[in-house]
Parts: structure tokens; C-alpha cells; sequence
């Protein structure tokens, strides 16, 4: 139990400390950005007097952080009045600051829009599951046959094709020529299919591969000899047991996929004109130089990943009782 | 080897060919625009027809395969060494410096999904073909990094090691010329599996207009200009959509064989 504790510690605080940096990093991002983000927003033209308000009112008029190191006067401490702790105390209080362009607070817009981006999420995460499985039972109980290798010749495919390549050929088949689903938006329910198809079809590919091995290696088990010898149909040795102890790698893997669908949520969002937190990311973001609005996104979307990725491990841990007691 | 590996190394080689030998088979300026010529069909004068400004699709893909190239070795070969060295230095010094490069530093790195660390160095950093190589170096270390330490924190244990310990072998020489050529073997995977992730990332980055701007022939790039006039013209899209996915999947053929081949106990399966 003592054990137990101080393992779940460690890692809490090992989960902390990455956090810790990740939002550290994304706050000190803003300072790469070439010149000053008022003369961005503003332009060249505006006068020293917009540029000084403009500042103040984001509080950018302050020092960046603790110490600065300046070519004339060297080593300068500026004390805790910095940004880098002002961005964190209001974090700590839920505010991810007021957007560049249009004032509203950042958190607002984002919790707006993430919504559907989990939503997109989840339904190609569904998508993959519901695909990978029964591909890759057919492929693993096949091995070696043609139906194996047709099946891992379209999962490498689904790795190699890149999102921006399915995505306008599924809207140029079943939204242009077969005017199933609409190009773009999300007016109906029916129009996620396309884009959580071409979100998930990457994943899919990677789940098939992977449950296709976990198959192959669970059939060679002293267990499914048994559960043979039984009497039990071969169905069910496979969907019963093999499945069952199969499937705990894949767990692993869509919850660390979970994050990488956030991410990768970004080119989907754009050419469906998904409203979600990609393309708010792209267009009300990066596109109009918002950068309080890029640290907020790409803030909310690491933190999401992370926890996600905790989640998995006690999940997998859970699991496989085996990972428990190493 | 299986017989995808060499599909893989044989469509590897033509596109390494293409990209050298671009300026003489390129039937056309790449940067030549002629409205007239919008949209053509493929044809004998343009084989894969031409795009929405007239230029000639064929030799923009024979261009932008110099440009995928381009970013996919140098960010293999850059990100390879540094992920190396620091996998090495972690897995042979053990002890607090294993402690703080692999339980932290690298959890940071793989605490952002890769591509969106990727989109946020060039939102904050400008886009441009240096800064996207400098963004994608820093996202793609930390995997050879991982390998590489776990090969070092093996190898290390081998009985060669020990007896060059005792023969008196400073610790620059048993890790340099003992230990890291007997742990690289399965960075060579990695290797090819990255230049696949790379060339992604990169038609990734200039698709979102994060990557080389225009009018530089990038896959990825054509792609997004193509994209808007898709349902009229579908060729325009899908010459460099083909051309990205033939590139990703000879190195993921070349990758997935050689774990293959340099693993066994897959080989029997």
C-alpha cells in the first residue's frame, strides 16, 4: 500500500512538473515572436501612443520574467512584477487572458469551440475502433493468406495517405458526385461522417495493425490451446479470449491516439470548416497574429493531451495486472 | 527482407532520382504561369496537366520532391544526432543525469503532440524553410533519443564493455567506439520511419501555409491551391497527393522491413 502511495506521487508529480514546463514554455513562446506583438496587430503605422496603450492594456508594458539580460546594462532583475507570473496567476484562476484582436477573454472563445473538436474526436475514434477490430481479427486469424495481406497493404495506406489527401477525395465521391453529405460545415448531424472518417482513418490503420499482432500472438497462447480443446468454436476462442487479452495494447494506444486526434483535428477542421478549436487555432489565431489566442489553444490542447495520456497509463495499469506489479 | 521492403527501397530510389536529376526532366519552368492554360487537362505538352496558374504540374512534383527530400534528410540527419547523443549520454552516465533527461526532459517533449509543437514554433517563429527544419528537429530528437538510450542502457551491460572498462578505456572511448556502434542498428527503423513522419509534417505544415510559402512547389503546398478547385478539376489535386503518399509509403515499406529483418522474433511470425 506504502508502495502503492509514493508510486502514485512520483507520478503525480512527475505529471505536475510536466505541466509546469509545457505551460512555461508556452508562455515564454510569445517572446520568438519577431518584433513586438503590438507593431504586429497594430502595423507599422500605428503611433507610439496606440503602441503604448495597446501595452498596457495587455499587460505587455511589463518585463517578460524574473531577469532579463540586456546588451548595455547586463544582468537586470525585475522582481515577480513579470508577465511570466501574471500569465500564471490568472491560469491559476482560469484566465487565459483577453484575446489580441477582438478583447474577449481567450478562455470563452476556446471553451465555445472545443466542443466540436471532441466531439470530431471522438466520432474518428469510433470510426477506427469499429473498423480496426474486425479487420484485424479477419487479418490475424488469416495470417500469411491474401485477406492478410490485403488488410495490411490498406492499413499501411491509411498511414501513408495524409488527411489533406482522403479528406477532399471523401467530399469529391460522397458530397460532389454522390451528394450524400454536405462539402463543408456542421448544419446536420450526418455531416461529422466525412470528416471523422478522414480523422480517423489514419488511427484505424494503426489499430488494425496492432490488434492483427496482438491476434497472432494471443493464438499461440497455452490458453486458447485450451479453450480449443474444450470444444469451444473457433469464434469464440477468438471474439471470447483472444480479443479480451488482445485488445489491452489497443487501449494504450487510443488513449495516447486521443491527443494526436486533438492535434491532428487542425487539418480536418480546415477543409471541412469544422468549427472547432483547430480552426480557431488557424484562422482567429495564427492567421490574425492573435498570439494570446495561439498560447491559449495550443495551452488547452497539450494539458488535454497530457491528461489524457495519465489517464491511459492507470487505465492500461488497471488492466494488465501484470504492469501493476513490475 | 519481405517483398514490400524492396517495393519500398526501389519507389525510395526513383524519388531520390527525380529529385536529383529535377532540372533535366522537368519539361517546363516551374514558376511559368500561363492564365490561358488554366486547369488543362493531362495532355502530351503537360503530362499531368496544368494548375490554377497555368504551370506545369509534372515539373512543380519533380521540384517539390528536391524540397521533401530536402527537409526529410536534413531534419533525419540533424534530429538523429542530437537524439543519439543525449540517448547515449542518458542511458551510459545513468544514475541523476538518466533520472533527468529520460524521466523529464523527454516527457516534455512528448507531452505536445508533435505536429501541433510544430505549428506553434512556426505561428510564434514565422514560416520559412529554415524555421520549419528547426521546428520539426525539435519535435523529432526526442525519438531517437528513447531508442537510443534504451540500446545503450543494454549494450552497455555486454561483456566487451566490461572488458574494455578494464583495459583501462576512458568513458569517450567505450561509449563512442564501442557502445554506440553496437546500439545504432535499430536507429536505422527509426531512421526511415522519421523521413516518413518528415515528409508528412512538412506537406502538413505548408498545407495549413505554415511551411515554405509560395511560389516554392511543396506537395503540400500544391495541394492547398488545389484544394478550392477540386471538384471541377480533381487531377490538380491528385498528382501531389500521390506523390506525397508513394513517398510516405516506400519509407514506411523500408522501415517496417528492416524492424522486420533486425528483429526475429517478428521475422517467424
Amino acid at each position: 500500500m506504502k508502495y502503492k502511495l509514493l508510486n502514485f506521487a512520483r507520478q503525480l508529480a512527475l505529471v505536475l512538473l510536466v505541466i509546469w514546463t509545457v505551460v512555461s514554455l508556452v508562455t515564454l513562446l510569445i517572446e520568438l515572436v519577431p518584433g513586438t506583438p503590438a507593431t504586429t496587430i497594430l502595423g507599422e503605422t500605428a503611433t507610439a501612443e496606440q503602441i503604448a496603450n495597446f501595452n498596457q492594456k495587455h499587460g505587455l508594458d511589463r518585463p517578460a520574467f524574473f531577469f532579463s539580460i540586456d546588451s548595455e546594462k547586463g544582468f537586470v532583475w525585475n522582481g515577480a512584477d513579470n508577465r511570466y507570473l501574471e500569465y500564471w496567476s490568472n491560469l491559476l484562476r482560469g484566465d487565459l487572458g483577453t484575446s489580441f484582436r477582438t478583447d474577449r477573454p481567450v478562455l470563452d472563445m476556446i471553451l465555445e469551440r472545443y466542443p466540436a473538436t471532441i466531439k470530431l474526436a471522438l466520432a474518428a475514434m469510433l470510426f477506427a475502433v469499429g473498423i480496426a477490430i474486425p479487420l484485424g481479427v479477419l487479418a490475424g486469424t488469416n495470417k500469411n493468406r491474401i485477406i492478410d495481406n490485403l488488410a495490411s497493404f490498406v492499413a499501411l495506406l491509411g498511414i501513408s495517405l495524409p488527411t489533406f489527401v482522403i479528406g477532399p477525395f471523401l467530399v469529391y465521391i460522397f458530397a460532389v458526385k454522390l451528394g450524400w453529405f454536405s462539402p463543408t460545415g456542421s448544419l446536420y448531424p450526418e455531416d461529422i461522417v466525412l470528416p471523422a472518417v478522414t480523422l480517423g482513418a489514419a488511427l484505424s490503420a494503426i489499430l488494425t495493425r496492432m490488434v492483427r499482432s496482438s491476434v497472432i500472438e494471443e493464438l499461440g497462447e497455452d490458453y486458447v490451446r485450451t479453450a480449443r480443446a474444450k470444444g469451444l468454436s473457433e469464434r469464440k476462442v477468438v471474439y471470447k479470449h483472444v480479443l479480451k487479452n488482445g485488445l489491452i495494447p489497443v487501449v494504450t494506444v487510443l488513449g495516447l491516439q486521443l491527443g494526436v486526434l486533438l492535434a491532428g483535428a487542425i487539418i480536418t477542421e480546415k477543409i471541412f470548416s469544422w468549427q472547432g478549436l483547430g480552426l480557431l487555432l488557424l484562422e482567429d489565431g495564427i492567421a490574425k497574429r492573435d498570439y494570446r489566442l495561439v498560447q491559449g489553444c495550443v495551452l488547452v490542447i497539450s494539458v488535454t493531451y497530457i491528461i489524457a495520456n495519465t489517464l491511459t497509463d492507470f487505465v492500461y495499469k488497471r488492466l494488465d495486472p501484470r504492469i501493476r506489479l513490475t | 527482407m519481405n517483398r514490400l521492403t524492396y517495393i519500398g527501397i526501389a519507389i525510395a530510389a526513383v524519388i531520390i532520382l527525380i529529385a536529383v536529376f529535377a532540372p533535366v526532366l522537368a519539361t517546363h519552368d516551374v514558376n511559368a504561369q500561363n492564365l490561358a492554360i488554366r486547369f488543362a487537362e493531362p495532355s502530351s505538352e503537360h503530362w499531368f496537366g496544368t494548375d490554377g496558374l497555368g504551370r506545369d504540374i509534372y515539373s512543380r512534383i519533380l521540384y517539390g520532391a528536391r524540397i521533401s527530400l530536402q527537409v526529410g534528410i536534413t531534419v533525419v540527419s540533424v534530429s538523429g544526432v542530437i537524439g543519439i547523443l543525449i540517448g547515449s549520454i542518458a542511458g551510459f552516465y545513468g544514475g541523476w543525469v538518466d533520472k533527468f533527461l529520460s524521466g523529464y526532459v523527454f516527457n516534455v517533449f512528448l507531452a505536445f503532440p508533435g505536429l501541433l509543437l510544430a505549428i506553434a514554433l512556426v505561428a510564434f517563429l514565422g514560416a520559412g524553410l529554415g524555421k520549419l527544419i528547426l521546428a520539426l528537429c525539435i519535435i523529432g530528437w526526442v525519438g531517437y533519443a528513447r531508442v537510443m538510450r534504451g540500446q545503450v542502457l543494454k549494450v552497455r551491460e555486454y561483456d566487451f564493455v566490461q572488458a574494455a572498462k578494464a583495459l583501462g578505456a576512458g568513458n569517450m572511448r567505450i561509449l563512442f567506439s564501442h557502445i554506440m556502434p553496437n546500439a545504432i542498428q535499430p536507429l536505422i527503423v527509426q531512421a526511415s520511419l522519421g523521413m516518413a513522419g518528415a515528409v508528412l509534417s512538412e506537406a502538413s505544415l505548408s498545407f495549413l501555409g505554415l511551411g515554405i510559402p509560395p511560389p516554392a512547389p511543396s506537395w503540400g503546398t500544391m495541394i492547398e491551391e488545389a484544394r478550392q478547385y477540386f471538384s471541377i478539376t480533381p487531377h490538380v489535386l491528385a498528382f501531389p497527393g500521390i506523390a506525397i503518399a508513394l513517398t510516405v509509403l516506400a519509407f514506411n515499406f523500408i522501415g517496417d522491413g528492416l524492424r522486420e529483418y533486425l528483429d526475429p522474433k517478428q521475422r517467424t511470425r
